[in-house]
């Protein structure tokens, strides 16, 4: 039996290899392309085990410095902002729909509920936000508009009321003559942290990757956060490529090339890699809170 | 004890205003769009605005039910979310047994975070990557892995047959880490005296993945396809999107409800079809919601959404 279990543990740890190995490849192709030599590139096409290794792409960026830092500061200014805002908004929302003694509960919990069921769709959101509320190339923009409030958040955060902090507390509290202000900042935000740290984890995700709010709302480029500048980059290279092939226009030899594409997508990585390893596990947690409906 | 309810209830204006923040974002983001459903009913005319474009009735969706383009785009947001179910449910399940045979040991936490890497990376980024591999003049397949094998460049962004199968593997690579969690909580669910005892019986490490890890799965796998089932007719605008790099050979294999209304909003600004299209899929993802939960709610009562 022993030896059965050493054999299962070796054939699952062979099989999990070779996944392992499959995932990170496209990761590894990446980062290896961004050290690789222009030139060998053209010639011979990407590659994990370059002839040549080269820096250039890095300091091209540096060179071309000040477009790109600006990009990374947008999207870091809108990660930071966006998700103490949204985890604000949330933890606050979520606090009326736990308690048992608000009479409105239920129809609170439904309006913010009924979100994830129903939405009036993309084309009505647009023009919402363009034609009625002005964010259209506005920093705003990339921070209002489909993130800030997470149903899921919310309903997330108002089981762990629920479940972890005692009604007892709470009427203690009250019958000390705290309202619901000084229950609310002084008792039950401080003790969940856990939960907090969770959602605002998910929310900086979402805002660090996100590239969708900036394809919708933002024209003006000096406004793209880092996702938005990547892909401006991919687009004007390939449209650069065809206006080049129909007519005498030669490619700029400063032009954004093909290891500086990569280079900049493993910049535009690099914090979520760097944070990775002391995140996951709270990430781990929060898909296992989610899931187990309380 | 009245009294002392009444005292505590009186301060609900405080409660209100707590919630306040929230309630308006959503009553803003969430719930006006909601009444902008009419636009699919109007013919949009961008001088005249919402209120002052005229009503065509369900001209909208007749003529977008007679372009090809909507059958294109259900069908391929349908099979797609299909073959994500079943292929990716499996994958999930496979992981997640995999995963826990290995226990606590250090290298399992090592195969799990690498596996959950990709699922916190952007489309732009995934995007990226799909050119370096894909792409014609220096992509690594064409220009060195089916060299290498001895094969013909295949110019993937031209070549429609291979995406479906593209898709589904860039989807598994990016998911299944991630889902392979719901799974590995619940395997972790099932009490070690069904293992003792089947292992006393001279049972297999198979035969006790096939008679009890997998039975025991089925609660969560039928609430989880279902609750994806209700989604069937939405789709990773990311995927579509960045992954095939916007090539327009690809539409017909890679056009989905989502990538349409994006590009009939902003590309073509043709904001009649785009609501069309939205509101078609806004009321057939809310009817697949509810009648999912409704089963749901069926096989386990605790499981459903509402």
């Amino acid at each position: 039996m022993v030896r059965e279990q050493k054999r299962t543990v070796r054939i699952c740890t062979a099989i999990l290899l070779a996944l392992v190995a499959l995932t990170l490849l496209p990761i590894a192709l990446l980062v290896v392309s961004s050290f690789m030599d222009e030139k060998e590139i053209l010639n011979n096409g990407y590659s994990l085990f370059p002839e040549k290794w080269s820096i250039d792409a890095y300091l091209y960026m540096i060179k071309q410095g000040a477009t790109i830092f600006r990009a990374y500061g947008i999207s870091i200014f809108v990660t930071l902002t966006g998700t103490v805002l949204s985890t604000a908004i949330t933890t606050m929302l979520a606090y009326p729909m736990s308690r048992k003694s608000f009479r409105w509960r239920n129809a609170l919990s439904f309006f913010v509920f009924f979100t994830m069921l129903f939405n009036g769709g993309v084309v009505a959101s647009y023009i919402l936000w363009t034609r009625y509320l002005h964010v259209k190339d506005t920093i705003l923009a990339l921070i209002l508009p489909n993130y800030l409030v997470v149903a899921f958040h919310v309903i997330l955060v108002r089981n762990f009321y629920t479940n972890n902090i005692p009604d007892s507390l709470i009427e203690a509290a009250q019958l000390d003559g705290a309202n619901d202000f000084q229950v609310f900042f002084r008792i039950v935000l401080p003790l969940a942290v856990p939960v907090i740290a969770t959602i605002s984890l998910f929310t900086a995700l979402t805002y660090w990757n996100d590239w969708i709010n900036g394809l919708y709302y933002i024209n003006d480029a000096s406004l793209f956060g880092i996702q938005n500048f990547l892909m401006r980059i991919m687009n004007n290279i390939q449209a650069l490529k065809s206006t080049a092939a129909n007519s005498s226009m030669m490619i700029n030899v400063e032009l954004p090339s093909f290891s500086v594409r990569m280079a900049l997508a493993v910049i535009g990585m690099l914090p979520v890699l760097v944070l990775f390893p002391f995140v996951q596990k709270h990430l781990i947690r929060g898909v296992v809170v989610g899931a187990v409906k309380g | 004890m009245k009294q002392k309810e009444k005292r505590l209830g009186s301060s609900s204006w405080r409660m209100w205003l707590i919630a306040a923040p929230g309630i308006v974002y959503l009553f803003i983001n969430n719930y006006l769009p909601m009444f902008g459903v009419f636009l699919a009913f109007k013919d949009y005319k961008y001088t005249r605005g919402i209120f002052g474009s005229a009503w065509c009735g369900f001209d909208n969706f007749e003529f977008l039910f007679r372009t090809s383009d909507a059958w294109i785009m259900t069908r391929n947001t349908l099979l797609y979310n299909l073959s994500f179910i079943v292929v990716g449910t499996a994958a999930s399940i496979f992981l997640a047994i995999l995963l826990t045979e290995l226990g606590e040991r250090l290298r399992a936490k090592f195969f799990q975070a690498s596996l959950l890497l990709p699922n916190l990376l952007s489309w732009v980024v995934i995007g990226v990557i799909s050119f370096a591999f894909f792409n014609a003049d220096s992509g690594f397949l064409d220009n060195r892995v089916l060299p290498a094998l001895g094969l013909q460049p295949i110019s993937f962004y031209s070549e429609t047959k291979y995406w479906p199968l593209i898709l589904l593997l860039v989807y598994l690579w990016k998911n299944t880490g991630y889902t392979c969690i719901i799974y590995m909580a619940s395997i972790a669910g099932i009490s070690k005296d069904i293992y003792e005892s089947a292992q006393l019986d001279g049972a297999s490490k198979l035969q006790q993945i096939f008679r009890i890890t997998l039975p025991m799965l089925k609660p969560t796998v039928i609430i989880t396809t279902l609750m994806s089932v209700g989604r069937v007719f939405f789709s990773d605008f990311g995927l579509f999107y960045q992954v095939p790099q916007n090539a327009g050979k690809l539409f017909p294999v890679t056009q989905t409800i989502d990538t349409y209304v994006y590009r009939a909003l902003m590309d073509s600004n043709n904001i009649s079809m785009a609501a069309a299209a939205a509101l078609f899929q806004s009321v057939m993802g809310f009817l697949l919601v509810v009648s999912a939960n409704a089963l749901v709610r069926k096989i386990d009562k605790d499981n459903a959404l509402f």
